[in-house]
């Protein structure tokens, strides 16, 4: 089996004003999203209360909310969380109340509705810890995306590779950031987990294309660029294709099978390898091409090289 | 013609057949069990095994079986029903010598417990517990600090026969000259005299001279060093403090560990009555004794609101008391404390330390007869909203419980009366799991029930078999025998990764059941960058073996590139996540290593074994 049978011949590189728009405007969504509507973030981020509870049979959510404001907890989002017979239930920062009294009481409401419910998680996290761990995942994002640039600097000889393969590194978590904000996806400390893996996972495929472009170059010096560019990216998209599909059948397996407390971090996966698949086929090469990419910034001339290997 | 080195075979065989031997306890499945230990910390012996399995049988609870492993009994049932049945029942019969626990054993034979082979520790969420994640107040620690010294100082000049007008602490907070302290002099005080005074016992300090507009004073800031190395040991002793506390509960394997800059974590899987254990291992207690001033008045300077210099006013029972600024001793220097009954009422019987028997033997020689006050120190964080956002704000509840004549000279064994019944045996408790040097708060709490951890595991378990059956089939269609050599390899990979896990003690959390999904997923990568350079070489007229040793060369670059991309993102969120999240950072990076290993060794070797040699091979199964 095979999904090319034929060594393919796709022209990338004259199609791309098209996928530049496309990302464009994906990028631009993403970004207005994340300013406008902001991410809907989770208690790890925010401080409050979160509430897992289980009933015998399917729970009514109306009911829940109704009895929870009749308590006098207003506009506690309650949500089916997995199945129709579990919800969670989210409060804001409860001041003064330990978190004893609140799942005492909560539980007395649950249960006046359904003796059965079950109380099945209480996680109390203090407001000034939310904005602690906020300030913290901002940096850990930032510090993995320097971290990538500065390898990307140091790999790719030429800033003209780089440039496509930091845009392509950008690229990718700024969609998953957009899919969140838009979809509304509860943002916790597991997607962060996962977009960092996005962040070092989706350099993957720029890498393997650009080293086939550094042996193209090698293999036919004067072919035009634009050409070896093409002939790159057709000779590993089997392998780029295989890769991700394999590895979006366990993510997929994940999403599906991991129960909810995993379902924004799959969902995470699953947007950031398809983007990351993406960019490294339509825009990491492009955007070299376009900075102008030419064999010789590839291959260093005999009398070149000590220069090229100084640090 | 195609060669893999013999020792290169001896390696992938040897590592192979070890990670099998480390990986395998973590296989089988585990049965809820009760841990029994002794309150003495004696190891149980089998009478005392004996004891309990007489206790269940005679209340009718069925369990499976029981034996003592590394000092503690341990009951294993066929459900968690029986198990909470056996915990009453030990809890209701047996509390006075034992601690019970509820906790999880592996169904691994028992040769591979003795031998030492342990499945892998899972995390909270997927075993049920407590979270507890508390803050030390460093800064009330580095003020502790200055208040020593400036007692010190206070000596230091007293003895040197040097009046001085005050000395006056600055803590961090809202203050110009912060973590610093001031002696202030008399006007035409002689200065280098107090000087040498004070640096006599403290040549590591820094001191300077200012003149005010009273008159003469000597400054002394303390060091970032030193406030750096105030902090930590202020961290140290709570967390060894909270381990103690923790310890006296008899929960089965809890952590306590620091985090961060100040906080501590506290994980007690299989603990489920969240209110009792926080208020038991989270009061933050710290006693202080310090003589009375007898020279004041204590209900002037209640009146006044403002106590004289050099004194401290507190109230006992709602009346005031002035107590001495300098502090006899502290907690810290507690080794044991017991309730007793004496002839005066319940008591606490208390012990102290070298240093704190030594201080309390000068105090008394000088005192007898003088009343002594143990002021008990509690802090709690009240959150109140301000403009709809939450506002922390510290209170600190300082109150004398006890004022006692010292009846005699002693050292480091004395005993606290005048208590009340039940107070007595509270106090004990919690003098003896060791006061907080510096005070704690609770700043997040996560409790998950045990039926929400056993279906984390079984969500966890069902997708890890589902993706990795879902790959084997899809790449034994897409590659043939070169895809079996991949499912092996995979295999092997998820089998040394979970050894790697169970060797190391990293507590596997349901996000690191996620990592090591998509370990698989980047492990699959790197046989992929191969096998597609092996079918592009044969599409270039290559001769197989040619092909096979072509495409492990050419792969290798950007295997290892790809994969340092990966590596240095794990590691950025090793080193930010906690918890959970650190639990799949460190699948991650445990998990690139693995695959860069059986995916270029444990493939190779394969590979090699089927097609190697000075066979003539005319076609590879590649698909």
């Amino acid at each position: 089996m095979e999904f090319f049978h034929k060594p393919t011949s796709f022209p990338f590189m004259s199609t791309r004003k098209m996928w530049y728009g496309l990302s464009v405007i994906l990028m631009l969504i993403s970004i207005g999203s994340f300013f406008g509507r902001g991410l809907n973030l989770a208690i790890d981020f925010t401080g409050g209360v979160r509430i897992e509870a289980a009933f015998p049979q399917a729970a009514n959510i109306d009911a829940v909310r109704a009895a929870l404001k009749a308590a006098g907890f207003d506009e506690a989002p309650v949500e089916n969380f997995g199945s129709s017979r579990e919800i969670s239930i989210r409060l804001p920062p409860q001041p003064g109340i330990d978190s004893a009294a609140i799942r005492t009481k909560i539980e007395g409401i649950l249960q006046t509705l359904d003796p059965g419910a079950e109380l099945r998680s209480i996680e109390v996290v203090g407001s000034q810890v939310g904005s602690e761990l906020r300030s913290k995942a901002t940096e850990a994002l930032l510090g993995a995306l320097a971290l990538i640039f500065i390898y990307i600097m140091f790999r790719f000889h030429t800033w003209r590779l780089s440039a496509g393969a930091i845009l392509a590194v950008l690229h990718d978590p700024i969609l998953v950031l957009g899919v969140f904000s838009v979809s509304r996806t509860p943002f916790d400390l597991t997607v962060v987990g996962a977009m960092l893996a996005v962040i070092g996972y989706s350099l993957n495929d720029t890498v393997v294309v650009f080293d086939r472009i550094r042996e193209r170059f090698e293999s036919s010096r004067r072919l035009e660029p634009r050409l070896v560019l093409d002939q790159s990216i057709n000779q590993t998209l089997s392998r780029t294709i295989m890769t991700k599909v394999v590895t979006l059948i366990v993510v997929v397996a994940l999403y599906v099978l991991g129960g909810p407390a995993l379902k924004g971090f799959s969902e995470a996966l699953i947007i950031g390898i398809v983007a990351g698949t993406y960019s490294s086929i339509y825009i990491s090469s492009a955007i070299a091409l376009d900075c102008g990419l030419k064999a010789d910034d590839l291959l260093p001339s005999t009398d070149r090289k000590p220069v090229d290997d100084l640090p | 013609m195609l060669e893999f080195a013999r020792w290169k075979y001896f390696l992938v065989v040897f590592v192979t057949i070890a990670a099998l031997l480390f990986a395998l306890p973590s296989f089988y499945q585990e049965d809820p069990a009760l841990q029994v230990v002794r309150k003495d910390k004696l190891a149980m012996d089998s009478a005392a095994l004996g004891t309990i399995e007489q206790l269940l049988g005679s209340r009718a609870v069925p369990f499976k079986s029981a034996y003592i492993d590394d000092g503690r009994a341990i009951v294993r049932f066929a459900d968690v029903a029986d198990q909470l049945k056996a915990r009453d029942a030990v809890n209701d019969a047996l509390a006075t010598d034992y601690l019970s626990a509820l906790t999880n054993a592996s169904r691994a034979p028992a040769f591979l417990r003795k031998v030492g082979l342990r499945p892998m520790a899972l995390g909270l969420d997927l075993r049920g517990g407590l979270y507890l994640l508390y803050q030390v107040d460093v800064e009330g620690a580095v003020s502790q600090l200055l208040d020593s010294y400036e007692q010190g100082f206070r000596r230091s000049l007293a003895a040197a026969k040097i009046s001085f007008t005050d000395i006056v602490t600055y803590t961090s907070s809202g203050s110009s000259m912060p973590n610093a302290l001031r002696i202030l002099l008399p006007a035409g005080a002689d200065v280098p005299a107090a000087l040498a005074a004070v640096k006599k016992d403290n040549a590591d300090l820094t001191f300077s001279v200012v003149n005010l507009a009273d008159g003469p004073a000597i400054e002394m800031a303390l060091t970032q060093a030193q406030i750096t190395t105030r902090r930590d040991y202020a961290i140290e002793k709570n967390r060894t403090t909270l381990s103690n506390r923790v310890n006296e509960m008899g929960v089965s394997e809890p952590i306590v560990q620091r985090q961060g800059a100040d906080k501590i974590n506290v994980q007690l899987p299989g603990v489920s009555n969240a209110a009792a254990v926080k208020d038991l291992i989270g009061k933050v207690a710290t006693l202080e004794f310090r003589m009375e001033d007898t020279q004041n008045n204590a209900a002037e300077a209640a009146a006044r609101g403002r106590p004289p210099l050099g004194s401290k006013l507190y109230k006992m029972n709602g009346l005031p008391v002035l107590l001495k600024r300098e502090l006899v001793i502290t907690g810290d220097q507690l080794t044991n404390a017991t309730s007793t009954t004496t002839n005066d009422g319940p008591a606490v019987s208390i012990k102290l330390n070298g240093p704190g028997g030594d201080a309390m033997l000068r105090n008394t020689e000088q005192n007898v007869g003088k009343r002594m006050g143990v002021v008990y120190i509690e802090k709690t964080r009240q959150t109140t909203m301000v403009d709809g956002k939450p506002v922390n704000k510290d209170l600190t509840e300082e109150r004398v419980i006890n004022l006692a004549t010292i009846r005699g000279v002693f050292s480091n064994t004395f005993e606290i009366t005048g208590l009340q019944a039940g107070e007595a045996g509270d106090l004990s408790k919690l003098l003896r799991a060791g006061s907080l040097s510096a005070p704690i708060t609770l700043i997040e709490e996560q409790a998950i029930g045990p039926s929400l951890g056993q279906d984390n595991i079984v969500k966890g378990r069902n997708a890890l078999v589902i993706g990795l059956l879902a790959i084997f089939i899809f790449m034994a269609l897409y590659y043939h025998a070169f895809g079996l050599v991949a499912n092996a390899v995979l295999l092997a990979n998820v089998i040394l990764l979970t050894a790697l896990l169970a060797i190391l003690h990293a507590s596997l959390s349901l996000p690191g059941i996620a990592g090591i999904i998509l370990t698989v997923g980047i492990a699959v990568d790197a046989n992929v960058l191969i096998y597609e350079r092996i079918r592009e070489e044969l599409r270039n007229g290559v001769t197989p073996q040619a092909a096979i040793r072509a495409g492990f060369e050419k792969a290798f670059s950007a295997i290892f590139d790809s994969n340092v991309t990966a590596f240095l993102a794990g590691l950025v969120l090793y080193v930010f996540g906690t918890g959970p999240v650190q639990s799949f950072a460190i699948v991650l990076l445990l998990g690139i290593v693995t695959s860069m290993f059986t995916s270029l060794l444990g493939s190779r070797a394969l590979i090699t074994l089927m097609y190697g040699g000075p066979r003539k091979i005319t076609k590879l199964s590649i698909g």
